[in-house]
């Protein structure tokens, strides 16, 4: 099965590691990886901002980008809700309608290309210790991505699986929202935390990025013993 | 930025970092977290329940001027008058009028937000007309001289023992009085009230329009003493209230009652339909409607921002918000707070001065999840954002760095090339704030893409 790849634009600057090993795990399950080499981003960080008329020429190169057939899969599930649910608002009644109600089809989050597609939930991954389950915000209400995540790692050899308290509640990130309102992002991920600490983990696993970077820089200054990990870092591990 | 957005950011700084506050809200909003379901039980279908709802506001909104009309026509037919007010101004000029003409000395007061937003009780008070709040929770902040923390549980940040205390200070209590005792002597207090009051005011949940009433939805009786007892009543009501029939009600009540606070239906429902008849036994003697603009008529003319009428303020958006949970109902400065405030108080004020509360939400998307109405609140947040920049209120360097970043995302090339432009505008963008609470940022010597490009020999 052919695959495109999309890695969101901070994952490619700030996690590369994570990107090959997600590109890992998909090759071993059999897919073909190809990677676009001229991708850049999906244009969120403009909408989000505003900037309607910015993202939507960034988006455009987007479609232009990941135009064919394939499935495209990427690591995130914030780029993949925002693509998956805003692009049809942002070409609206324009003539590229179909091409990126197709689109929407054909990507997927990681996971979810993993157990709905692939219809995998075991890849062969050991990591010794005991975990709990972040659901970014972008998982749980965009892509709607809820038990997907937690059977692939409940099948993760050494690893056992805990609940936290409010694990729907949002960690704080929320892009420039981090750093506009940084008191209140950091009450939220205070909360977290603890939240992950009180389960007794040794690692807090997720789908994104975005609301790692923010956890585990929270984590390091706090120094807590608590270790944030991609659900691809996890599920390429031990084999 | 404004003095209101430094003001906010002052303000929540302050209650982020308040463990105190954290917990009692917690506690509060978990209380409300635990009965929810319980009175969700109730429907069969909530989704079909909430789209229909959903249905019925959006048809009411897009017919509002004959909604309107139509419950004008009804509503003096029996004798009420309907009074229109475009702004908070016109709106307590009517109200001071009529006290006046009626000599009102004392006024009994039912929970309205309305009357916060054109800021009632202060205005009669510099009239020396006594605006007496008669809902436990209002009255309460109306002794603490503080404006509703939450829309629909007024005093939620305070403890029962800060309540006793607060009692203790104004009414000379016992300091350990319990909530039951509290609660006796705030309705004694109040009892006589109604005695005194000439005139009374209440809200309104819904306006009905084919039968030309009010819907008024309490859980404590003090709202039908207020517009039963004096011989004056006056509702105050946003535009956006209507409901097309009074059977909308057997949807909307349930709705509102279990989104508010998990209830099957709120213990008091009166639909109020005009004055004293002839034949009879009580009522008022006068029954006057005003129906306020002041701003939702500019919430109505985008198409977009539009579905934010279709509140009916039950709260739930509020106590599903971290954000709220965090900050509080105070550090918004505005009547309105929360995920709906956020949404529609850039509209009824001013965008310019009142934007800032648009970006302060990781737009987690929860406010939305839970609505009953469906509102899409997070996206109207993005809609506002968007307004801010087409109406040019945001600042020049903010501009110039989007066009950058759009200048760089569209060419590979220039994100490879050079200083690496893609990691300075994020550096830029990030890290200054970044680090203070979270460690400095570690950057990888190379992007994906370049290794990528020369593993494959690209
Ligand atoms: S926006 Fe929705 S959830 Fe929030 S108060 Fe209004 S009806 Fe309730």
């Amino acid at each position: 099965m052919n695959v495109q790849l999309f890695i969101p634009c901070f994952v490619d600057q700030l996690y590369p590691q994570t990107a090959f090993n997600m590109v890992k795990v998909l090759e071993k399950l059999g897919c073909t990886v190809h990677y676009n080499a001229n991708q850049t981003c999906c244009g969120q960080p403009a909408f989000n901002a505003g900037f309607q008329h910015e993202c939507k020429d960034v988006a455009t190169k987007f479609l232009k980008d990941f135009s064919g057939s394939d499935f495209i899969v990427a690591p995130s599930a914030s780029c993949t809700g925002f693509v998956r649910n805003y692009y049809g608002k942002i070409f609206d009644n324009s003539s590229v309608h179909n091409e990126v109600k197709d689109m929407g089809k054909r990507l997927y989050e990681f996971s979810e290309f993993l157990t709905d597609v692939l219809k995998v939930d075991n890849v062969g991954a050991k990591l010794e210790g005991k975990a709990t389950y972040h659901d970014s915000c972008a998982g749980l209400r965009e892509c709607k991505i809820k038990e997907g995540p937690r059977k692939l790692l409940n099948n993760v050899q050494g690893l056992e699986l805990v609940e936290m308290n409010d694990v729907e509640t949002c960690c704080g990130f929320g892009g420039t929202f981090a750093v506009k309102f940084e008191p209140i992002s950091v009450a939220m991920a205070d909360q977290k935390v603890n939240n992950a600490l009180a389960t007794g983990a040794q690692y807090m696993i997720s789908t994104d990025l975005s609301c790692l970077m923010h956890l585990e820089g929270y984590i390091k200054q706090k120094g807590h013993n608590l270790r944030t990990l991609h659900l691809a870092d996890v599920l390429a591990n031990g084999w | 930025m404004s003095q209101t957005a430094d003001k906010f950011i002052a303000k929540s700084t302050i209650k982020a970092a308040d463990l105190d506050h954290r917990r009692t809200i917690n506690f509060n909003i978990g209380k409300y977290n635990a009965k929810v379901p319980e009175g969700k039980q109730q429907f069969t279908q909530l989704l079909t329940a909430r789209e229909r709802a959903k249905n019925v506001k959006w048809r009411a909104l897009e017919t509002l001027d004959q909604q309107l009309e139509e419950f004008e026509l009804q509503f003096t037919r029996r004798g009420g008058k309907v009074i229109w007010a475009e702004n908070a101004k016109q709106a307590c000029d009517e109200i001071l009028k009529i006290c006046e003409a009626r000599n009102c000395k004392t006024l009994v007061k039912s929970k309205s937000m309305v009357t916060e937003e054109i800021h009632l009780n202060e205005f009669l008070g510099k009239h020396n007309i006594e605006s007496v709040e008669t809902d436990l929770g209002e009255y309460i902040q109306q002794l603490d001289d503080e404006p509703p923390y939450h829309i629909v549980t007024p005093a939620m940040h305070k403890s029962k023992e800060d309540v006793a205390k607060l009692f203790a200070e104004k009414l000379g209590t016992d300091p350990k009085a319990t909530p039951e005792q509290l609660t006796l002597t705030a309705r004694k207090i109040l009892r006589e009230k109604y005695v005194q009051a000439e005139v009374g005011v209440t809200g309104a949940n819904f306006i009905l329009a084919d039968v030309g009433g009010v819907a008024v939805t309490e859980n404590e009786g003090n709202a039908r003493l207020s517009c039963a007892f004096p011989k004056t009543h006056i509702v105050i009501v946003g535009i956006e209230k209507v409901l097309p029939s009074i059977n909308d009600l057997g949807l909307f009540w349930p709705l509102l009652a279990t989104f508010g606070t998990g209830q099957n239906v709120t213990v008091y429902n009166s639909i109020i339909l005009g004055p004293k008849q002839p034949g009879e036994k009580d009522g008022p003697e006068e029954m006057i409607v005003i129906l306020l603009d002041n701003g939702r008529t500019n919430v109505l003319k985008n198409p977009k921002t539009r579905e934010s009428l279709y509140c009916i303020r039950c709260g739930a958006c509020l106590n599903a918000c971290p954000v709220y949970k965090n900050i509080g109902g105070h550090s918004y400065g505005t009547t309105y707070s929360g995920p709906i405030g956020k949404v529609i108080t850039p509209h009824l004020k001013d965008l310019g001065e009142y934007k800032h509360l648009s970006y302060a939400s990781s737009l987690c998307g929860n406010c939305t999840e839970v609505c009953p109405m469906r509102i899409s609140l997070h996206e109207l947040l993005l809609e506002n954002r968007y307004e801010a920049v087409e109406d040019g209120f945001v600042s020049f360097g903010e501009r110039m760095a989007w066009k950058v970043w759009k200048k760089v995302s569209m060419s590979r090339k220039l994100m490879n090339t050079g200083s690496s432009k893609m990691r300075s505008w994020m550096i830029n963008t990030f890290v200054k704030d970044w680090t203070r609470h979270r460690g400095p940022m570690q950057f990888p010597e190379k992007s994906f893409n370049q290794l990528w490009r020369e593993r494959n020999g690209q």
